[in-house]
């Protein structure tokens, strides 16, 4: 059937054989360009996942293991946090519960995740000290 | 003159005049069709951040600009637009002549025209999406080409009952799922269609959760929609960072006609993941974004002239519209199925039909399926893989066709 419409002046009916071949081959296209983009992501994914594996045993061997510490150690840990954790965070005057709102509330604002963040200390300021 | 003759000159040339003219009715059937659409966009809550405007676009064209009236005081003038696209007018591409003649919807049109909406639409969308889900699952890519199928299945179509390719063209691109890349498309290759492929897109978007739940049930089994996908690999930020540069190299080299679209859908994302443009993402998905959807939106509603949209072709574009929807949803969920038979259960071949790039609907059906079927299944982050290829995908897409049709 054969509508009457306006025809684009630029534009003309393709022959049906035209027609076939390219629907076909668009369809080729689209599926050959995002396979070739899937080849793609997965060799840079498969590089990036050797990456983070080659840096995972060398952050293990800098934890501190729980046998070769006494449990006096163990609540107060010296030196340096160990890579990979936030370390220790002082409360001075604040309930755990706050405390872990704040850091919640904080790591929002900055837009990063929570280990990501390193709190050194969380003090209460009374009004009468402002 | 006295007052009896100035009130008969301004009745006259009124609007109300207007519609006792030789086609005044077209108007007025536009003036209720965009009133349709306004009830569908504001109170069914249809695409409404797009549709409100489209429809108030078609609104305030249908009652400034009468065929038999003077065209003054017409926000929009298709005549002007008709000389514009003639290559035997002296005013072929003469932009300087829209701007000296044309009413406020024309000036407005001139960014539709020119491909700069639809692509900072793209910027925008680029800066609200995260691929991650994508580069956690690069088989994702499959489905979002799958899901192409309706494009050329409605292209094919629209060739065979009488379009021209142009056209044919960009009746296809509806199946993309994507109303910035059909409107894109549709303006560079037949732009006396855009109207009518405007509002077929985004009304089919739209009703995705209303077309796509009937095929995914007759082409699935309960099964398949119960299978429970396992999580994805972390995505670290490097990777997304690297992503839309690859992306951007590849797909511009592979066919330059995509570059406005991807260019900018890939920036957007850009300024999201590198964490030291926070400023100018935040702009992208916020401000730019409403403004430019006011833009478009009101400016592709001009288009709808009653003497240009109601025409039997039009009716012809909401059916392979339609059609197309359907087939990039079959198409999407045929090799989702496949995937599922190759991986031996592991993929849920519903998230194939978030293969259409209708983000985040699409991906949000394949979910409400899928937990339908299984209330322990989560399939959300696995379809917005699939749902963000599909804008990759019919961006391929509308540059294939951009580069066979548009010379």
């Amino acid at each position: 059937m054969q509508i009457m419409m306006d025809v684009a002046a630029s534009g003309t009916k393709l022959p049906f054989g035209n027609n076939v071949l390219t629907a076909v081959l668009g369809y080729g296209v689209v599926f050959l360009g995002l396979m070739m983009l899937m080849g793609i992501v997965y060799v840079m994914g498969t590089i990036f996942k050797a990456k983070t594996n080659r840096l995972e045993p060398l952050k293990v061997a800098k934890l501190p293991t729980v046998g070769s510490q006494s449990p006096q150690k163990l609540k107060e840990p010296q030196g340096e946090p160990a890579p990979g954790t936030a370390g220790e965070v002082k409360l001075y005057g604040v309930p755990d519960k706050e405390a872990a709102m704040i850091m919640a509330i904080v790591a929002s604002q900055m837009g990063k995740p929570l280990n990501e963040l390193r709190f050194k200390s969380i003090k209460e300021v009374k009004e009468d000290e402002v | 003159m006295n007052i009896v003759d100035t009130l008969k000159k301004l009745l006259g040339e009124s609007g109300f005049a207007g519609f006792f003219q030789n086609g005044g009715w077209q108007n007025a059937v536009m003036i209720v069709i965009a009133c349709v659409l306004l009830y569908l966009g504001i109170k069914k809550k249809f695409e409404p951040l797009l549709l409100v405007g489209i429809a108030f676009g078609c609104l305030l064209v249908n009652v400034s600009y009468f065929l038999n009236l003077t065209e003054a005081d017409a926000l929009y003038h298709p005549e002007l637009w008709n000389n514009f696209l003639d290559e035997g007018s002296e005013f072929y591409h003469d932009y300087g002549h829209i701007l000296a003649h044309g009413g406020f919807l024309d000036i407005l049109y001139i960014g539709v025209k020119a491909g700069i909406y639809p692509s900072l639409i793209f910027m925008g969308v680029g800066a609200m999406t995260d691929f991650g889900p994508l580069i956690a699952r690069p088989s994702s890519l499959i489905l979002g080409a799958a899901a192409q199928l309706g494009v050329f299945l409605a292209f094919f179509g629209a060739n065979l009952i009488g379009f021209t390719g142009n056209q044919a063209a960009s009746i296809g691109i509806i199946g993309g799922a994507d109303g910035p890349t059909a409107i894109y498309l549709t303006t560079k290759l037949a732009p006396e269609l855009l109207g009518a492929i405007a509002i077929a897109a985004y009304s089919y978007m739209a009703l995705i959760p209303m077309i796509q739940p009937p095929i995914m049930k007759l082409l699935t089994t309960k099964k398949e929609r119960e299978v429970v996908m396992t999580q994805a690999r972390p995505v670290s930020k490097t990777e997304k960072i690297i992503f839309p540069i690859v992306v951007t190299i590849f797909c511009v080299l592979l066919l330059p006609s995509t570059a406005p679209l991807i260019g900018c859908l890939m920036l957007g994302n850009l300024w999201r993941e590198c964490g030291v443009t926070e400023r100018l993402s935040d702009t992208a998905q916020n401000a730019l974004m409403n403004i430019i959807t006011i833009f478009l939106g009101i400016s592709v509603g001009a288009t709808m002239a009653g003497s240009q949209f109601l025409r039997l072709q039009t009716l012809y574009i909401i059916v392979l519209g339609l059609t197309a929807f359907c087939f990039s949803t079959v198409g999407g969920l045929l090799v989702g199925k496949l995937m599922y038979k190759l991986t031996g259960g592991k993929i849920n071949p519903l998230i194939g039909s978030a293969g259409v790039s209708a983000v985040p609907m699409a991906a949000r059906v394949a979910q409400i399926e899928g937990q339908k079927a299984n209330p322990k299944n989560f399939l959300l982050m696995h379809a917005m893989g699939p749902n963000v290829a599909g804008v990759i995908g019919s961006a391929i897409a509308a540059g294939f066709l951009l580069k066979v049709f548009g010379g």
